[in-house]
């Protein structure tokens, strides 16, 4: 982790606005500020993990990352290559680093085409990218790929919906893994399966990335699943990053209110200390990204938020060796 | 918890089943459990389970294909089952209402909140008239915490955020003042920050209404913090109940365990590999013979594949069905003798 830090993935200013339709059609043209503004670095071998409510921006921010959506601005480069600048207008081909760069989609079932087999969704990747020769060595990297997931021979000529929820996101990630990428975005790869298999898939993702030294970029609304597999977490607050930090570090001792309160809110399932601490219990809900609140986007619900916050919009600063925070306090 | 020697709810040896075209689905096989006055029950369990059938049988809303098919369900002595449809409705609502994992699809989106709280109101209490029951629905409002509940009372359910539907339902459940509240998944569609508002607005109103409430959900750390008693539920039986912190710092069988190692926590200090519960949930149209946890387990036993153990006390108020304590105890005889 700390041995050998070079940058796999630099992110500079991103931004991505999602435009509105309105009613009236003389009416400004209205967007949804989904990320506004991040920066941060992802290095080699690490595992960074997103966090944040839903709305604010941390699926977004995985897709725009891979180019899967156009950025309205900033700047991202691959491995000391810029794949994307808005003031250079540089803006790349992507297939050649969709082979490095790939994703494990939330929804297993929704992700995956019910009409063809499942050998054919993974092999789909090793022919767009002719990375086999012959039907002979398609078939056997078909057949090594999902007994690296854990999956058998026999199941490559089996559709989508014979498979359990499990096995279909096992079916997503052999199909990530087909072109052997070094940097793969895992876009909540467990929300959507039950609390035993869970832990299955995230012990088989770390697994996988000790084997192929892979980097993850791992997003979830689940602090305890995050905290577990990140090396440092970032927590996103209405499309903007408030605070980056070592993952053990970030959730012992918060800076920022907004993650102070998200780690409060978290249920622990030890009935006595869940009971025994005190919360902090925010007021409202999630303003609008349509119409975010002008300085730090957080003081609507803010406790401590001073004049200052309301005014002007704390920068991410690097508060401790690692350990960034955007907040005026 | 008041030691009252009458239950609010016993349900007894309660089956459900679901007749499908490729068979009898057995959702629930023969759960037994009570529910004192003042008490909140958990029922944790993966989907499938049966926790949510459960709970629609409690509250006569089993939609066919499902029956019950044997046991009992006896609310303050009266046997729910064995009511007829007009006995069924004066029940639900007065005595017994459910909030739903998800406010959108249970709020009617083309009446405001208001009118659907008064209707609820109405209904069941005939006293009122429509003035009195629009002040006691604006009462109900502002008591979930719905600030300006005068003004958004006559807002319709697309108006309020997720969080805000949600003490919506809560307020609509509540208002006939519900001797039993079914909570099935109320905080999964929710976020993290907007589920500790809710969980804490249901504790307060526990201990105001002095409801008693059957809390189903998946997430342990929820049980953890608002239930007194848990039970956990694996394809269709309870494998264990007791209270909260005997099955939580003591938990007697092999599930219990495997779910609460397989959940990464907050508060682990090193980072430890998970322990997952091997396998995949077994398929209820074809059960095993054995113990329906049987194939997943790690103590398997022979006699674990042939027959499906009994729930037995381990403890005071302890339950737990595995064939490991009979083992124990045979060990224990042998060193005995």
């Amino acid at each position: 982790m700390s041995s050998e830090r070079t940058p796999l993935i630099q992110v500079e200013n991103l931004r991505k606005y999602f435009p509105v339709k309105g009613t009236n059609p003389f009416e400004k043209k209205k967007y949804v500020q989904a990320v506004e503004s991040v920066s941060c670095t992802i290095y080699r071998g690490e595992t960074l993990g997103i966090v944040g409510e839903s709305g604010c921006g941390k699926t977004t921010f995985g897709r725009t990352v891979l180019r899967l959506y156009e950025p309205t601005s900033g700047r991202i480069v691959y491995d000391g290559v810029p794949i994307y600048d808005s003031e250079k207008k540089i803006s790349v081909n992507m297939l050649p680093y969709r082979r490095k760069m790939q994703i494990i989609f939330q929804d297993p079932s929704a992700s995956l085409d019910p009409r063809m087999t499942v050998g054919e969704i993974v092999g789909e990747a090793l022919d767009i990218h002719r990375l086999c020769r012959g039907k002979k060595e398609r078939a056997e990297r078909i057949n090594e790929l999902l007994n690296k997931v854990g999956l058998n021979t026999e199941h490559a000529n089996r559709f989508p919906h014979e498979f359990s929820g499990g096995q279909q996101q096992r079916v997503g990630i052999a199909r990530a893994l087909a072109v052997d990428p070094e940097f793969i975005v895992c876009d909540e790869p467990i929300s959507a399966l039950d609390v035993s298999i869970q832990s299955q898939v995230v012990n088989m993702l770390e697994d996988l990335q000790n084997e192929n030294h892979l980097t993850y970029l791992f997003i979830a609304h689940d602090i305890s699943v995050v905290r577990h597999i990140s090396n440092r977490i970032g927590v996103m607050y209405l499309g903007q990053m408030v605070e980056l930090a070592d993952s053990y570090e970030l959730c012992s001792q918060p800076v920022h209110p907004y993650t102070k309160t998200l780690l409060s809110a978290v249920p622990l399932p030890d009935p006595v200390k869940s009971r025994a601490r005190q919360r902090i219990l925010l007021e409202g809900e999630i303003p609008s990204p349509l119409n975010p609140p002008k300085g730090c986007r957080f003081h609507t619900r803010c406790p401590y938020a001073t004049d200052r916050c309301r005014e002007e919009t704390p920068q991410l600063r690097e508060q401790a060796p690692g350990h960034f925070v955007a907040c005026h306090l | 918890m008041e030691k009252d020697n009458k239950n609010l709810l016993e349900i007894k040896d309660l089956k459900v089943s679901f007749f499908t075209p490729a068979g009898e689905v057995k959702a629930v096989n023969g759960i037994s459990y009570s529910l004192g006055y003042n008490e909140v029950m958990g029922i944790v369990g993966e989907s499938g389970s049966g926790k949510s059938v459960e709970a629609y049988s409690i509250i006569g809303l089993l939609q066919s294909p499902g029956k019950v098919v044997g046991g009992s369900i006896t609310f303050e002595g009266e046997n729910v089952l064995d009511f007829t449809e007009e006995q069924m409705r004066q029940f639900r609502g007065n005595k017994v209402s459910m909030i739903f994992q998800n406010p959108m699809t249970c709020l009617n989106p083309v009446y405001t909140i208001g009118n659907q709280l008064i209707e609820a109101l109405m209904c069941h209490d005939k006293g009122y008239t429509r003035e009195a029951a629009r002040k006691r629905a604006i009462e109900m409002l502002e008591l979930v915490g719905i600030n300006n509940a005068e003004k958004r009372i006559d807002q319709y359910p697309h108006e309020f955020s997720g969080g805000m539907r949600q003490r919506a339902m809560i307020a609509m459940a509540l208002i006939c003042e519900p001797k039993l509240l079914i909570a099935d998944e109320p905080t999964t569609a929710l976020d993290v920050t907007i589920q500790a508002q809710i969980l804490e607005l249901m504790k307060d109103l526990q201990h105001k209404a002095n409801t008693s409430i059957v809390f189903i959900t998946h997430n342990l750390g929820v049980v953890a913090e608002i239930c007194d008693r848990v039970s956990v539920m694996y394809a269709g039986h309870i494998v264990e109940q007791g209270d909260v912190n005997d099955v939580f710092y003591d938990p007697q069988h092999p599930y219990t365990r495997g779910l609460l190692s397989s959940t990464p926590r907050m508060d682990e200090v090193t980072r430890e590999r998970l322990v997952p519960i091997e396998g995949t949930p077994i398929d209820l149209l074809n059960p095993p013979t054995g113990c329906n946890f049987g194939p997943r387990c790690k103590h398997c036993m022979k006699i674990c594949l042939r027959e499906k153990p009994p729930l037995v006390e381990v403890g005071e108020r302890h339950y737990s069905a595995c064939w490991l304590h009979f083992k124990k105890e045979d060990e224990q005889e042998e060193a005995e003798t």
